[in-house]
């Protein structure tokens, strides 16, 4: 009995199938590679499913070309049927095909991975692992503190050893670069309080204290506040990013084996130009806030200038000012500090440096309004 | 073996503005050979083999696999050829979030309409290829230098590739290790004849694995010689190959130096 398959035109190989008594014989020829990989594959199982010989010879004297995948196949073919205790033979092998046979080592295709696959964890594994996770994280953050306040200590002291043009450098990367972008945030924050606040007041004929509500809700903390959120996306993210990715190119470790402290010289210039640039960026925001109110004021609320600008005068004091500056300052450090930190954080790849830069932003905008709530009350005792 | 002709370059010229790299390089790549491409830093050999994978786009010239120009035939074409070649970068370029099983199912997954089981059969394949059996779980963070290299092979042989490129194949690897990466390279392609263009400054790897050696110069800008590494070695009269073979300094090199004394 004689079972041929047609072969198409298009096809690239053609598997010939026959049998003898008890011998199934299967003659391949053409191309048998990774790209028709299933295609034969496919059709070779079909041919061999409804056997019922007791051994099955796969004859390779016609073939053109074949891969590794594609012996990889033959192989597997040859496992499936000898399981199903029919003897199976691979026959007329040319050298070349041969030697790709020989390639293929059987142990290493049953042998085991070293290490298990990551699979799904139960809860109580999860829970316990992200506390042990955060109490770490907190561990590593106190650590960093300590390590930044001495690098400090130590640069106050021997100020030669700062470096100043990489101080000059972030103050104009933070501050001067982001002033555009203050000032338009600060200017709509002014213009939308003003507006807000008019539809309220004007219906007990309040208008007068527009400017003062302006005023007072941009020096004491919209203006502190929007800054530091600024900074923190602006360039927070991008001091945790470039010093990741100087960890993940070795950069890091070069410099401390030059003899380098990183956190001194990677970390104190960027906190110091930031502790310095972020309250002036502050003073910024303030000033464009209250320009935006001024828009509002003149346009809709029918005061002049000289009113609207004496108003303002009047509310804010010198404390609100004080305060203001010093919150922008602690929040620059919290910026800073957070940014690198986090950095430092990465071990090794891109997808490390993006999730700490993530973090980075993440943190430090907690952390501002964290401590924003903390300088309310204590601002209020103060007084 | 035959000796056709897989990949051809003709008349390449490549510049990085006014500065010529290498002008009107032309050459065969023989199917199932070795080429090994060497010269002094600087001469383009990089660039070269930029050009002959498609990362970078020459000044002028044209580069035929299996006589398709890759380079005007447009994404399509491109796409087509790069299924045929596989490309094992300097610093192995496996991704880091990725284990190696993920690494090398990348281009299957992306390539071929294998399903699961035999996608899995042959990841562990071409890790038993090169001796890594057993490694599919494993970042490439958690390997040593050379297993990073191996398993950048393995990566680049996923699709069964025609034509294998290595940028710097030895560079920073132990003699060891280096002698073992020589010997995969050797079993490789005798066993699947696959062709093979490497980079390379090792002169003891070059002796071992080159069929051919083809040597660029930065002054000549061009490839000055073109060989069996041995008859190159013991046969060339020009001196910048024979110091290269040698590993001479170029006799008029210490001319400039003449303060040291």
């Amino acid at each position: 009995m004689n079972v041929n398959v047609k072969a198409t035109q298009k096809k690239s190989f053609q598997i010939d199938a026959s049998s003898e008594q008890d011998t199934f014989y299967l003659r391949l020829s053409g191309q048998f590679r990774l790209s028709n990989l299933s295609a034969f594959t496919s059709e070779a199982d079909a041919l061999i499913r409804n056997v019922n010989a007791q051994s099955i010879v796969i004859d390779f004297s016609d073939i053109e070309y074949l891969d590794s995948a594609a012996a990889l196949a033959f192989i597997t073919i040859k496992n499936k049927v000898s399981q199903d205790g029919i003897d199976c033979s691979l026959v007329h092998l040319s050298d070349e095909a041969r030697r790709i046979f020989s390639i293929i080592s059987e142990a290493a295709l049953a042998k085991p991975p070293l290490k298990p696959e990551i699979g799904h964890l139960n809860i109580f594994v999860q829970i316990g692992r992200t506390t042990i996770h955060i109490a770490k994280d907190l561990i590593n953050f106190i650590t960093f503190i300590g390590e930044l306040i001495v690098a400090a200590v130590y640069t106050i002291r021997h100020p030669h050893s700062l470096r100043w043009k990489d101080v000059l450098f972030y103050m104009h990367r933070a501050g001067v670069d982001g002033l555009p972008i203050v000032g338009l945030i600060g200017l709509l924050t002014g213009l939308i309080i003003a507006f807000m606040s008019f539809l309220q007041l004007k219906q007990i004929g309040a208008n007068i204290y527009v400017p003062s509500l302006v005023s007072f809700a941009m020096v004491k903390e919209l203006g502190p506040l929007m800054t530091a959120i600024l900074v923190a996306g602006r360039s927070g993210s991008a001091y945790a990013a470039e010093i990741g990715t100087m960890v993940v190119n070795e950069e890091v470790d070069a410099l401390v084996t030059m003899g380098f402290d990183p956190i001194r010289f990677l970390a104190i210039p960027k906190v110091l130009a930031t502790i310095l640039v972020v309250p002036i960026l502050t003073i910024y925001a303030d000033f464009f806030g209250i320009i935006g109110g001024l828009i509002i004021g003149v346009t809709s609320l029918d005061l002049t200038v000289s009113t609207y600008v004496t108003q303002s005068i009047k509310t804010i004091k010198v404390f609100d000012i004080v305060t203001s500056l010093i919150k922008a300052g602690v929040f620059a450090a919290l910026i800073a500090g957070i940014g690198c930190q986090r950095g430092f954080q990465v071990r090794a790849g891109a997808q490390d440096v993006g999730k700490f830069t993530t973090s980075a932003v993440v943190t430090a905008v907690f952390m501002i309004v964290l401590a924003d709530s903390i300088f309310a009350i204590m601002f209020y005792y103060i007084k | 073996m035959d000796n056709d002709i897989i990949i051809s370059v003709e008349n390449l010229t490549a510049r990085f503005g006014n500065n010529v790299v290498f002008d009107n390089v032309s050459f065969d790549v023989r199917r199932g050979e070795i080429l090994v491409i060497v010269g002094e830093s600087g001469c383009g050999k990089s660039t070269l083999l930029k050009i002959m994978i498609g990362l970078n786009r020459p000044a002028s010239g044209r580069v035929l696999f299996e006589g398709t120009d890759i380079l005007s035939g447009g994404e399509k074409t491109m796409g087509e050829y790069r299924k045929n070649i596989g490309v094992l970068f300097q610093s192995s370029a496996l991704l880091g979030s990725m284990t190696l099983r993920e690494n090398i199912e990348l281009p299957l997954g992306e390539y071929t309409d294998l399903n699961p089981e035999s996608i899995n059969r042959t990841v562990k394949m071409k890790l038993g290829m090169v001796n890594l059996a057993g490694y599919e779980n494993h970042y490439p963070a958690e390997l040593s230098g050379g297993m990073k290299k191996r398993a950048g092979i393995a990566r680049a042989m996923a699709l069964d590739p025609q034509v294998l490129f290595f940028d710097e194949l030895s560079a920073g690897l132990d003699p060891v290790t280096a002698v073992e990466l020589d010997d995969l390279i050797l079993k490789t392609n005798e066993a699947l004849q696959t062709s093979m263009v490497i980079v390379t400054h090792e002169l003891e790897s070059i002796y071992k694995i080159a069929h051919r050696v083809l040597m660029l110069d930065k002054q000549a800008k061009g490839i000055i010689a073109e060989g069996r590494p041995l008859d190159l070695k013991n046969q060339s009269t020009d001196p910048r190959v024979t110091s290269f073979f040698r590993r001479q300094k170029p006799e008029d090199s210490s001319e400039k130096r003449a303060y040291v004394s």
